[in-house]
């Protein structure tokens, strides 16, 4: 194992997880709101606010997916030792990352069942940009409308229709972070 | 202080706290299991909440925590002490001042605003759990969509009644899909539910549920068209700050049958009579 798997993790992990925790629990909140978070400083390709979340929600207990690109060994290194989070394919994770393009097809997913639509993926976005403008999204946790720059339209409308069960979406761009719970409307 | 890890949990219960309230806000309304763990406290005194409180505290944040309204209660003030020495947050009584408040059976009067958080304490959270003690039954229903059992108790609330005579624990449904028990607040508090702009989170630490309602959710009470829903409150003026729209809370100071109606939000009666307000029995 390189030397780079073990730092760039959280140096005071309680504080820093609850700080990132309020600003990502914010934007899962109010979809579309636009949120930094820091803390880590993860081995390329995995964006440093990517790596916050996964270093404030993933440990023994939940399956994660690295998607595409991300699979490769500095981040299967850097994940391993500061969340010890098992590595999995699709249809069995609770979390993944990756790409936009990587991460597809969406149907690969767990959506949880009808009894347990907690038991979904959440999928954590790479974003080439990620700003306030594009798709118009509405739902609960917006007041009127919100605008995010999704990478496609479609895909979050077909997830819509599936509601109680569905995938959330927490997109990532540098150390900003946003987020799309299956209750949203995109258009 | 240093004795403890930041807010009493350990970071793998938090992790495991904070995951479930990230689902609990993509699906409003739906009871979300998760591992209660034991508290230094018993259950029925805010366990659910006050792990839920530990897992979105920060450093920063400024705690409040009422107990029917009032700071002032044993309930209000053992847990606001708890946070005090485990997470070492300032904490207030001041409704605006708070981030973060702990609540047990009110919404503050004051409407609360973006950035502010408030986390309730839940007994039983399963809405369907009186008509219904299984489990298995009611998670059954909550996935068929079957509600209608919640319906014939209403009904029959005004088959016995008169009028739907429910007054706390007021059923509601959450964006047109699962009907969710707010825990026991008086149904004067149901309307505040919906559209609210604060985040609202529900924890039960006995039955190891999470729920929650993110800002601007649709919340409406069940009713019927020919007896709508109702917030009541007592038909009084409070006695010390004369508030008239503020729940009530009645008071026996006699034995002689004497009484007095003051309101259950501590905080609000005091900024009230602070601004000069008088009731009738004012000093």
């Amino acid at each position: 194992m390189q030397s780079e798997a073990l730092t760039g993790g959280f140096t005071d992990p309680a504080v820093q997880s609850a700080h990132a925790f309020r600003r990502m629990m914010e934007a899962m909140a109010r979809p579309g709101t636009l949120h930094e978070i820091s803390g880590a400083e993860p081995p390329a390709p995995l964006s440093r606010a990517a790596a916050v979340v996964l270093l404030t929600l993933c440990d023994t207990d939940t399956p994660v997916y690295l998607a595409g690109a991300m699979d490769c060994t500095a981040v299967r290194n850097w994940l391993a030792f500061h969340t010890g989070a098992p590595l999995t394919g699709p249809s069995r994770c609770m979390f993944a990352v990756g790409t936009w393009p990587d991460l597809g097809p969406l149907s690969a997913y767990p959506i949880g069942t009808s009894e347990y639509p907690d038991r979904s993926a959440t999928l954590i976005v790479e974003c080439p940009e990620l700003d306030a403008s594009g798709a118009t999204l509405t739902g609960p946790g917006i007041k009127d409308a919100a605008a995010l720059s999704l990478p496609e339209i479609e895909a979050f409308q077909s997830n819509r229709t599936l509601f109680p069960l569905g995938l959330d979406f927490i997109f990532t761009n540098g150390r900003r972070l946003a987020a799309l719970p299956r209750t949203t409307e995109v258009s | 202080m240093s004795a403890y890890n930041f807010a009493y949990l350990d970071e793998q219960t938090k992790r495991m706290i904070r995951r479930a309230i990230l689902k609990g806000l993509a699906i409003p309304g739906y009871q979300v299991p998760f591992a209660s763990r034991e508290m230094p406290m018993p259950y029925g005194w805010g366990t659910g909440g006050v792990q839920v409180s530990a897992a979105v505290l920060t450093p920063e944040d400024t705690f409040k925590v009422i107990d029917q309204g009032s700071d002032d209660t044993t309930n209000a003030v053992s847990i606001r002490t708890f946070f005090e020495r485990t997470a070492g947050v300032e904490t207030t009584t001041t409704t605006s001042d708070a981030s973060v408040i702990q609540t047990r059976h009110r919404i503050p009067e004051e409407p609360l605003q973006e950035g502010q958080i408030l986390v309730y304490q839940v007994p039983i959270p399963e809405p369907l759990r009186f008509l219904e003690p299984r489990e298995s039954e009611t998670r059954k229903m909550h996935s068929l969509e079957e509600y209608g059992l919640m319906h014939v108790k209403l009904y029959e609330d005004i088959s016995c009644h008169g009028h739907i005579a429910t007054a706390y624990a007021y059923p509601v449904k959450v964006e047109g899909r699962y009907v969710m028990d707010p825990s026991p607040i008086p149904k004067f508090d149901n309307p505040k539910l919906g559209d609210m702009a604060a985040i609202q989170l529900f924890g039960a630490g006995r039955e190891q549920r999470i729920y929650a309602l993110p800002p601007y959710t649709e919340v409406v009470s069940l009713d019927f068209e020919d007896h709508p829903f109702e917030a009541s409150k007592a038909e009084h003026a409070c006695s010390l700050c004369g508030a008239e729209d503020s729940y009530l809370d009645e008071v026996i100071i006699d034995d002689a049958g004497g009484r007095m109606f003051v309101c259950s939000d501590s905080d609000y009666c005091e900024s009230r009579q602070a601004a000069g307000h008088k009731g009738k029995d004012a000093a």
